[in-house]
């Protein structure tokens, strides 16, 4: 045979053998590479024990990529996957197109009725369900207790901007690499702009005027966004125009922030004597407001979803009814300990003695999720809903515009006004376009 | 090289040639390194070069996690089979463009060379349109056939160049002999063109193996290759230093390997045959 | 000596070739062109009926447009200049008696084999990191403050990534053509007492022209479309959104598939301008 003919051979046999059929149910759930998720992908034999005849397929990818390939996939109807990981920004806008299967069938003893209210309105279009949240988050303050005892301040439980300023500028030693403050610098609508979504409200800031006219040059933005530089330039640490969550929490647990302003998550991370060099010295408190009677903390969902279309809805139905069942959190509690389950879904956690006692972040997480209110999320009166996101579809490539040239500003590339300047010209352009 | 030299001066060129080699060579060395520390060694301040307690621990999470063998299978089978498949379409054309040459010839080549350029981002979603109407979404199929469409024109221009240094007179004996094109082909140009064929094939291998945006847009979970097993280990919560750079050392090290064993026919091939 | 049997043999022998390329490069091209005339927004339910050249108007007039138009040539002339600059000395270094060359070849050539994925992420983490980075902590030791990399200097730290990885072919090539070059030539200029750079400047250049419109024809090709880089390191922030860049913003992260493909069709407008560049380039320079 010529190597001409055997490579023939060789590649027709490859691509005969590369499509394969699977006699039962294969059930393809797309999700982020999270802690929480890793994790269920770890516990999830213990599913298809139960569940012989489905096999679950696993696409982990990273936040960014992850949120590309769902959107382009469930657009463009693709089908790919048959569970999705969707945050409370995609579900309205999704369940408003149809292209959700409605999880009002979920039986009962999964227990609707238990997760907690403001995150199931958020997951809820024209009183469908159309997603369970795996587990849900609002931000709230962490922060040293030993910096703040060494100097001289006491955290109040339900803190002031102005307070926090005062503290950042208390806590800051850049001499031993200790920055004040450590908070979202990286360019994305989830990233920066959920940040200062949300802290902008607690300053009188919209997005859009009732008549969806933006409003990011007006007064409320330019005061709210030169606060936080102020912040951020002089108590921050470097390089904070390129930190994300991720970057802030490794610095956290490094020991180098004082104040840290982000998602309840993160308190069990930042409490882990495992991954953190401070676990023992973290207090928490609401996050700040400005006295107009709005706190700067969002709400946000990761959720599990089954595209419209998908050929194994009833398998992925029951794959859900399991990842976010009380059994699953028992079950996360059974292996890994108390303070490792999912938060921030369920009212009976929060009433468990043993979770409470096991997480010291349990009442504050509570207490900033019931506070968040994403059909008001301002003082003013808006025209959409959400709080840390505007739940229209063309939000977050304007926000992630917009977050880059607040980055650049942080970056000190630009002015605030500047930035705010170019925001509101490329919002009112991509609204334009949009047919508002 | 006819050139007598000091020894002093090839010192001199040998200690330059290596500090520059090294220097190159650091970032993979320092990703390797760091993929046997822990965690907090993988940041320490300041940081350790090869003193540190060397464990295998990122490597066992990793393959606890991903199902590596999957990724790498799918990696083989796509950059492999879109490689031979464009090698298969490619050699006829290219060798009807080396031995029998029209004016338009250059003309064909350099449109083909211009293809390369569509930006694919451009062409996403039409492209995906398209897939999920023939249902070769998530399948290796439909990236064997992207892949080699990419690739195509590079390797038409390779076995180009490969074969226009094969004397023509060779070909005119065996034709004088009465071997018929298909002959013609087969036992003496082929034989005669495996060097370049093989450089071919190397360099196409990489480049498939290391295209991203379509292999990772392209598919779910039954077709992702090393690429989309990359995806899923940028930026976790914490610290990720060391098993980011696990996964790096696992989704680059075959073609590094393979890079080495083949090293001859791959410095040829990376010249694209255009320089002799 | 070609029949005109061999001659419809040969075009038949073209044919798969040609038509695969022209349905790669047609349909999607077509396909483009036509919801450029769009309104096309998925999440709105799709195609929202003709709007003409608007999508056309309002790629070119958004803000982001010339911006982008900059930060491309940037990034492709700025990797060409470091390429074919270092790419030069390298190989000249290399072509030297040494020990080891082999080995040394290798630790040259071996970025060629690294992903784009995962170079940026080593060196977005591993090396440009401001707190973490190899680079801090090597500032840090001279005393300087570490350097804020990907927000500071973003187009720079881009176009320092993308030439790691494409210095080694740029090497490999004008290596080659350097091992070519009749050495016998270069010793009688050094005898006639002609200086290295003057021997540099009248033989070695010279010799190395066709070599170096391989390198930027190649090159060019792949410079213009590259994603992985921008993507993982800073997302189209600091002015680092090429037009590839903009048009992904466009299509995928705003959904706009109209306003897109208008920006696509610019873009494949703009890479036939460059590719008729090269071509008289490569038409006078290499035999093909």
């Amino acid at each position: 045979m010529s190597p001409i003919r055997s490579l023939c051979a060789a590649s027709v046999l490859a691509m005969v053998t590369a499509g394969g059929a699977f006699a039962e149910t294969t059930v393809t759930i797309a999700t982020v590479n999270n802690g929480d998720m890793i994790r269920m992908q770890g516990l999830a034999d213990e599913f298809t024990a139960q569940n012989p005849d489905v096999t679950l397929e696993w696409v982990t990818l990273e936040e960014n990529v992850l949120r590309q390939r769902v959107t382009q996939d469930i657009a463009a109807k693709g089908g790919s996957f048959d569970v999705m990981t969707i945050g409370t920004y995609e579900v309205p806008i999704w369940g408003n197109q149809g292209w959700l299967v409605s999880l009002n069938d979920m039986p009962a003893e999964w227990d609707a009725d238990d997760l907690l209210p403001a995150i199931r309105d958020g997951l809820t279009v024209d009183g469908e369900l159309y997603a369970a949240p795996f587990y849900g988050e609002s931000s709230m303050v962490m922060y040293r207790t030993d910096l703040m005892e060494k100097a001289g301040l006491e955290m109040p439980e339900a803190p002031t901007w102005d307070f926090i300023k005062e503290a950042a500028a208390g806590m800051t030693d850049k001499e031993n690499e200790i920055y004040g403050i450590c908070l979202r610098g990286k360019a994305g609508w989830g990233e920066n702009m959920a940040f200062l979504t949300a802290m902008s409200n607690s300053f009188g800031a919209r997005w859009f005027d009732e008549n969806w006219q933006p409003e990011l040059n007006g007064e409320e933005w330019t005061t709210a966004v030169n606060f936080y530089m102020d912040l951020m330039n002089n108590y921050g640490p470097p390089g904070a125009s390129t930190n994300g969550f991720n970057e802030n929490l490794s610095l956290f647990q490094q020991g180098k922030c004082g104040m840290w302003i982000d998602a309840t998550v993160a308190a069990s991370f930042v409490t882990n004597p495992n991954d953190s060099t401070v676990a023992d010295k973290v207090g928490f408190a609401l996050a700040p407001d400005n006295g107009l009677g709005r706190r700067g903390n969002w709400l946000w969902a990761w959720s599990l979803a089954i595209p419209a279309g998908s050929d194994a809805t009833d398998a992925a139905k029951k794959f859900i009814q399991w990842a976010t069942s009380k059994e699953y959190t028992a079950l996360v509690a059974s292996k890994e300990g108390w303070a490792n389950v999912p938060p921030g879904t369920r009212t009976s956690l929060y009433e468990n003695a043993e979770y409470k006692a096991a997480a010291p972040f349990a009442e504050m997480t509570l207490g900033s999720i019931n506070a968040a209110d994403p059909t008001n999320p301002s003082i003013k009166p808006v025209p959409y809903t959400g709080v840390q996101f505007v739940a229209i579809p063309e939000f977050a490539g304007i926000a992630t515009q917009v977050g880059q040239e607040i980055s650049a500003a942080l970056a000190g590339q630009q002015s605030v006004e500047e930035a705010l300047e170019k925001a509101q010209a490329l919002t009112a352009d991509e609204m334009e376009a949009a047919g508002y | 090289m006819a050139r007598s030299v000091t020894t002093q001066r090839k010192i001199i060129n040998t200690a330059a040639a290596w500090t520059v080699g090294m220097l190159i060579f650091f970032p993979i060395l320092w990703t390797v390194l760091t993929s046997f520390k822990t965690e907090a060694t993988a940041i320490a301040d300041p940081p350790v070069f090869l003193a540190f307690d060397w464990t295998l621990e990122n490597y066992s999470t990793v393959m606890e996690r991903s199902d590596y063998m999957r990724f790498l299978w799918n990696s083989v089978i796509i950059a492999g089979g879109s490689t031979l498949l464009g090698i298969i379409i490619a050699v006829p054309a290219a060798w009807s463009m080396a031995f029998v040459p029209s004016k338009r010839t250059k003309d064909i080549l350099l449109w083909m060379l211009s293809t390369k350029m569509l930006p694919a981002v451009g062409v996403l979603y039409p492209i995906y349109l398209i897939f999920i109407k023939m249902g070769l979404l998530d399948t290796r199929t439909g990236l064997v056939i992207v892949l080699m469409l990419m690739n195509l024109p590079i390797i038409v221009w390779m076995l180009y160049t490969y074969f226009k240094e094969i004397p023509g007179e060779i070909l005119e004996a065996a034709r004088m002999d009465g071997a018929s094109l298909k002959e013609e082909i087969l036992y003496v140009l082929t034989p005669m063109a495996i060097p370049g064929i093989a450089s071919t094939l190397l360099l196409n291998f990489i480049l498939a193996w290391n295209e991203a945006f379509w292999t990772l847009n392209l598919t779910a979970a039954k077709a992702a290759p090393l690429t989309a097993f990359i995806a899923s280990y940028s930026s976790p919560e914490g610290l990720f230093y060391a098993k980011l750079s696990a996964a790096s050392t696992m989704a680059i090290a075959p073609i590094l390997i393979l890079g080495w064993f083949s090293q001859k026919q791959l410095v040829s091939g990376l010249t694209f045959g255009a320089v002799k | 000596m070609a029949t005109q049997h061999s001659r419809s043999a040969a075009r038949l022998m073209m044919a798969p070739a040609v038509v695969l390329l022209l349905g790669w490069m047609l349909v999607p091209l077509i396909m483009t062109l036509l919801f450029s005339f769009k309104k096309y927004i998925p999440l709105r339910g799709g195609d929202l009926g003709w709007v003409g050249f608007d999508n056309y108007i309002r790629f070119v007039t958004s803000s982001a447009f010339w911006p982008s138009v900059s930060a491309t040539l940037i990034v492709v002339g700025g990797v060409l200049i470091i390429t074919v600059i270092f790419g030069v000395l390298l190989a000249i270094l290399l072509n030297q008696p040494m020990w080891g060359q082999g080995v040394v070849r290798i630790l040259v050539i071996a970025p060629f084999f690294v992903m784009p994925t995962v170079s940026a992420l080593v060196w977005k983490n591993m090396f440009m990191d401001p707190v973490n980075g190899l680079f801090a902590h090597l500032w840090k030791f001279f005393g300087a403050a570490p350097v804020e990399w990907l927000s500071q200097a973003s187009l720079q730290s881009i176009v320092m990534i993308v030439s790691w990885q494409w210095l080694p072919f740029a090497t490999l090539i004008l290596l080659t053509a350097i091992q070519s070059l009749d050495s016998e030539q270069l010793e009688a200029a050094e005898m006639d007492g002609a200086p290295p750079v003057k021997r540099f400047a009248y033989i070695t250049l010279p010799h190395l022209g066709r070599a170096i419109t391989v390198v930027v024809l190649i090159q060019t090709i792949f410079l213009l479309a590259i994603f992985a880089e921008i993507f993982v390191t800073t997302q189209g922030s600091f002015g680092t959104k090429t037009l590839t860049y903009l048009i992904y913003q466009r299509v995928l992260e705003s959904q706009n598939v109209g306003l897109g493909s208008a920006g696509g069709v610019y873009a494949i407008i703009l890479a036939n301008i460059v590719a008729i560049f090269l071509m008289r380039m490569v038409g006078k320079n290499l035999d093909a």
